[in-house]
């Protein structure tokens, strides 16, 4: 077995070092080790950016830089007028990846896009819960799989996908990461094989760079795929170097150890702007930071009590203690650059004196909470746990005692979920595509309660709304409605809108052509390194 | 001599089958349900729990479940990591040769250096030279290691640049892993510079995992030479006409080694414990960071196995200790 | 050991007895230990840190846990940028640096107080019932101190940190039960070497019951070497809280935990220096004022090594 290894490690070693006499490597210093290497079942940006992102494509892509839409796996698509069918015509000529552990027989099809996404619906299906924990959360949660009522093989580069319902917010989930396509060719084979567990640590796709190997929590290795169908990459070999302390990719980057970094400490951002041998690119996030109450929790599930909590809080004191001015204050819970964005809403204001009176009145007093705490950075939430402090000082100003509690990221994510959760949590997030619909209903819908919805709120009349702009077509309709929609939730406030960020993306001058993602996935197609 | 291995090796029997003991008591005593512990984040369905359950044997009585645990021990199935899904012992012994290289440096480090400067001092008893160097001593094992590495890697990292922040070697060197030390391995594989990167990653963690054992090694040798040298049967060495370095290496020396050899061995408990702080910092991919990773992960079963396999470890060392202090010093054979 | 206390039960036997001492034990313990001038500056500094940690409330510049928000990440009061207020800077949330170090001196010397305390005196229950009782029980005991010493003190906490749940408490727990097998080991060699002297034997004949003999005959000359490695486990427990402080398990923010307090700076480390520097400083001046404080007290008490 482990000269089987060795074998391996030494083939895959060739190909590296065939092309090792000008071979130009990348170091991303990454912020954290994947979930896992199948691009649907996990959630977080740190997954994505070292699975879908460069092993993998989908029938749509982002352009790089923008959320504009452009083919991707899929040349071209139509929706019907009813909207009730989207028909892709695939790219053809589209090859797999050859590994060391699978070697394709023929080239991109439509069994493969039939097999990504029947995967995640079909529940009788032996890939449904391939290996332990395997959940398809986006799946459920941008309501495809209550959308797609099936999947119609046309011929071998034309594929149907016929839904239960005309929903103006389907077609621009296609360029998410759990819509990536994965080759079905491989699945079988592991099936054959009982294996059926290694599709998570063995990845094959189409993308642009290959799997070579990851040494858990450390390194993971990637190799430009020669025959790419966009062409191959100028970078030959890409290595992300998990880096997990934001000091640490920082020294690092100074030192020359890694090329590019993400999320460095906002203290470090001055320091480095000024340094020479650095470039630091800036853009406004996609995002929201926010404080989300458990709304079926006493006393939370008062509104008034909730945003007597708001009027409590000191935005411009976290925006310069944690952002140290890489952020501004949150009002609405999508971003100001969102086309759904509503810049008449009123913010809570910063009244501490009103808040214990308010408090006082829904009677509550002596309320003891807990505010949870993210243990990782996040763009929209450099560090939760000094926010937390803040909050925690603020709260204690207005007579409610907090408790921070944290715990590792993973188990973060899921308990914080859970229906019973136990107290208020810091969590954010980054826009997926450029439709509102991302934001408000996955955030605040009824079908997110128990996962992405960790206000576990579930309001009828903004429900009617978010379901109603879903199927509406016009955009300046569908604006009305989520103006509207953002009232309401102003008005009932299952969070406390903390802010949006700045993200800031330090490199080496010797990194050309990376291009700052709003949604802020980072993309090494296209990247290249001069001398 | 072949009793006394065999008695100290009876001794260790009992200890062992108590480490596996606590090892094994692990998961059940953690608050909450095994499996779901298990599981982790993501759950499981109430099928999949059924099955997970018989197929650990929770299910089963205490004591059956512990004679199963024991009979896997014996295979060498010391469970799966949840995360990885690999078997533990492998995962072990994947991380295993990293510490361990980087203990051993550290222990060279420490012991030529602590060695050293003990019988300086001890020699130089009451100069200036004694104080400063038991001074420093002093301070190396006041200080709490973490903070020390940080001061180090400001300094010589990012304000020098005179040595890596992290990793054991230079990411661009790419080659089989074939004993799992850098040092060797890079060696090895010939390729231009890779060892020179393999040496310079491993300075900075050396001699921060050495500090402590080198503070402890520089003290015990000193008490242990003055010890030696103010013994009688020196003053006849001496009077014999033996040249002072003569009877401080040939005689001194030997007998004050014995006691500092135990030190020696004694501080592989030490080092165990100042890795995990050390890889930490040093994103050193050894036993220590894995078993930080492991517990914040929830991954239980390896926190299980690795728990076991560590303090396995150290009691092989330490009774390598013991049977080498019994080859070196004949009079604790007989007791 | 030489300090033995003269036992009530006995009638002294005139002209049999060691020679009476001119100075009592005590003092000339003392005149000992002031010979070490490092032990007499750990002593010193150390009964500073105490009086600090005692009268931090009153002392304080500031209140520990106030954040000043128009003052975030102040440096200290003699460089450029510094203000009179703030002698040691602020940290990243406008908390003034100096009032918590004070605090955390409450913090640091509470952890080694209590975890010597739990550590000490089951320690010596269980070794005084071990040398004493001996036989099986002997063994059984020894097995489950060799046990625990076999599993690195720093992994064992953290796993039983893990268990239990982060929190200054079970830390401490932790640490005491990590540091126990130590005081267990000590008393234990202690008694079996005093239990077949002549002056045992004298109080058993006279009458003394086991737990007579065992706290108030035995256990006395045992003290030595039972506070010498008491004070080296006082410095353990505070090195040990603070290491699991760093890594997130032990004291949870905002606790002025000098442990705790470093990790939060780690960010910090290339921008403001003195929110790194000073809670090691004072970890370091701690541990080191207790480490010279033991050493003389080891050369006092223990006088193989007087010579040293």
């Amino acid at each position: 077995m482990k000269l089987m290894k060795a074998l391996l490690t030494a083939t895959a070693m060739t190909f590296a070092v065939a092309g090792a006499a000008q071979a130009k490597t990348l170091v991303y210093c990454s912020e954290g080790s994947p979930e896992g290497f199948d691009p649907a079942p996990w959630t977080a940006g740190t997954s994505f950016d070292a699975s879908s992102r460069t092993i993998y494509n989908r029938l749509i892509e982002f352009a790089p830089g923008s959320t504009e839409t452009v083919p991707g796996l899929a040349e071209s698509w139509e929706t019907s007028d009813d909207g009730m069918e989207i028909t892709f015509h695939l790219r053809q000529g589209v090859k797999f990846h050859t590994t060391p552990y699978f070697t394709p027989t023929r080239d991109f099809n439509a069994d493969d896009v039939i097999f990504s996404f029947m995967r995640q619906l079909d529940k009788s299906s032996p890939w449904y819960e391939y290996a332990p924990g395997i959940a398809w959360e986006y799946f459920d949660s941008t309501g495809m799989a209550t959308a797609i009522k099936e999947i119609v093989r046309v011929d071998d580069h034309t594929v149907k996908f016929v839904l239960t319902r005309a929903d103006a917010t389907i077609l621009a989930t296609f360029p998410m990461d759990f819509a990536s396509i994965v080759s079905k060719e491989y699945a079988d084979q592991l099936d054959a094989a009982g294996t059926r567990e290694r599709f998570n640590t063995h990845p094959v796709g189409t993308g642009a760079f290959t799997f070579v190997d990851y040494q858990q929590d450390a390194v993971i290795r990637y190799q430009a795929f020669a025959d790419y169908w966009d062409g191959k990459q100028p970078i030959d070999d890409l290595i992300f170097a998990i880096t997990v302390d934001p000091g640490v990719r920082q020294q690092k980057l100074v030192a020359g150890e890694c090329d590019i970094i993400p999320y460095p400490n906002p203290a470090d951002i001055e320091g480095m702007k000024a340094n020479p041998d650095l470039t630091v690119m800036q853009q406004e996030g996609f995002n929201i930071g926010y404080l989300a109450y458990n709304t079926r929790q006493a006393p939370f599930d008062k509104p008034e009590v909730r945003r007597a909590l708001n009027k409590a809080i000191n935005k411009q004191a976290i925006i310069d203690a944690v952002f140290q001015g890489t952020g501004q204050a949150a009002v609405a819970p999508l971003p100001p650059t969102s086309w759904g964005y509503n810049d008449q809403l009123v913010d809570d204001p910063y009244d501490p004196a009103a808040a214990r009176a308010e408090l006082e009145a829904a009677g509550v007093s002596g309320l003891k909470m807990k505010v949870w705490a993210m243990p990782v950075q996040r763009p929209y939430n450099p560090n939760a746990r000094r926010m937390a402090e803040l909050i925690q000082a603020d709260f204690a100003a207005v007579g409610v005692e907090v408790e921070i509690v944290s715990m590792e990221w993973g188990e973060y994510l899921a308990q914080s979920s859970a229906l019973d959760r136990d107290g208020a949590v810091l969590l954010g997030w980054t826009g997926d595509n450029a439709d509102p619909d991302n934001f408000l209903a996955v955030l605040l819908g009824c079908d997110g309660v128990g996962s992405n919805n960790r206000a576990q709120w579930c309001h009828q009349p903004y429900e009617d709304l978010i379901q109603k702009a879903k199927t509406t077509f016009d955009q300046e309709e569908r604006k009305k409605l989520y103006d509207e929609a953002q009232v309401i939730f102003k008005q009932e406030a299952p969070w406390a809108t903390i802010a949006h960020s700045i993200v800031t993306m330090p490199m080496r001058n010797s990194v050309q052509n990376f291009k700052q993602d709003p949604l802020g996935i980072h993309r090494f197609v296209g990247v290249d390194k001069s001398e | 001599m072949l009793r006394f291995a065999l008695s100290r090796l009876l001794l260790v029997v009992p200890t062992f089958v108590g480490i596996t003991l606590i090892a094994f008591l692990f998961i059940r005593i953690l608050p909450g349900d095994p499996v779901l512990l298990m599981a982790g984040e993501r759950g499981v369905s109430p099928e999949r729990h059924a099955e997970l359950m018989a197929q650990f044997g929770f299910d089963k009585p205490m004591w059956r479940q512990y004679v199963d645990y024991i009979g896997q021990l014996l295979q060498g199935n010391f469970g799966h990591s949840f995360s990885t899904k690999r078997p533990v012992l492998e995962e072990f012994m994947a991380r295993f040769p990293a510490t361990l290289e980087l203990a051993l440096c550290a222990i060279v480090l420490a012991t030529v250096l602590g060695v050293a400067a003990g019988i300086l001092a001890a020699v130089k008893r009451g100069s200036w030279i004694d104080q400063a160097t038991m001074g420093t001593a002093l301070v190396g094992y006041s200080m709490p290691i973490f903070w020390w590495a940080l001061l180090l890697i400001i300094l010589f990292s990012t304000s020098l640049g005179w040595t890596p922040v992290s990793g054991r070697i230079a990411l661009t060197h790419y080659f089989p892993s074939v004993t799992g030390f850098m040092l060797v391995d890079s060696l090895l594989s010939g390729r231009p510079g890779a060892f020179a990167s393999a040496v310079h990653h491993l300075v900075l963690p050396t001699i921060v995992l050495a500090t402590i054992p080198l503070a402890v090694i520089a003290r015990q040798t000193r008490s242990a030479m003055l010890e030696v040298l103010g013994e009688v049967y020196m003053m006849t060495a001496r009077s014999k006409g033996l040249s002072p370095s003569r009877v401080i290496g040939l005689h001194a020396l030997r007998n004050a080694l014995i006691p500092v050899v135990t030190t020696i061995g004694l501080q592989v408990s030490v080092l165990m414990g100042g890795a995990i702080l050390t890889e930490t910092i040093f994103s050193w991919p050894g036993i220590g960071k894995w078993m930080i990773d492991s517990i914040s992960r929830r991954d239980y079963q390896v926190v299980q196995g690795g728990l076991l396999l560590i303090a396995a470890m150290v009691m092989l060392v330490n009774l390598t200790v013991d049977l080498l202090y019994g080859l070196v010093n004949p009079r604790v054979r007989h007791v | 050991m030489t300090v033995q206390t003269p036992d009530p039960t006995l009638d002294p036997v005139p002209g049999a007895g060691p020679a009476a001492q001119p100075v009592p034990p005590l003092l000339e313990n003392w005149h000992y230990f002031t010979r070490s001038r490092g032990a007499v500056v750990g002593l010193g500094v150390f009964m500073a840190l105490v009086a600090i940690a005692v009268l931090a409330p009153w002392i304080a510049p500031h209140d520990p846990a106030m954040q000043y928000r128009d003052a975030l990440l102040v440096p200290p009061a003699w460089t450029a940028g510094g203000r009179e207020a703030f002698l040691f800077g602020t940290d990243a949330v406008g908390r003034d640096i100096l009032s918590r170090m004070m605090h955390g001196a409450r913090f640091s010397l509470l952890i080694g107080l209590v975890v010597v305390t739990i550590a000490l005196a089951s320690g010596i229950i269980v070794g005084l019932v071990a040398g004493y009782v001996g036989g099986r029980t002997d063994a059984l005991i020894m097995r489950l101190m060799d046990i625990i010493l076999a599993f690195p003190s720093l992994l064992l906490a953290l796993v039983l940190v893990a268990i239990l749940g982060p929190g200054l408490f079970n830390a401490m727990l932790a640490i005491a039960l990590v540091l126990q097998p130590h005081f267990a080991r000590l008393t234990r060699g202690a008694v079996l070497a005093e239990k077949s002297r002549e002056y045992v034997t004298a109080a058993s004949v006279a009458g003394a019951g086991h737990l007579r003999l065992m706290f108030f005959t035995i256990l006395p000359n045992c003290l030595g070497p039972l506070i010498v490695q008491a004070t080296l486990s006082f410095s353990s427990a505070i090195l040990d809280a603070a290491a699991l402080g760093f890594l997130g398990m032990g004291a949870q923010p905002p606790t002025p935990e000098w442990g705790t307090m470093l990790a939060e700076a780690r960010e910090f480390i290339s921008s403001a220096w003195w929110v790194v520097t000073m809670p090691g400083l004072a970890i370091l001046a701690t541990v080191l004022s207790i480490n010279l404080i033991g050493d003389g007290l080891r050369d006092t008490l223990d006088p193989k090594l007087k010579r040293s």
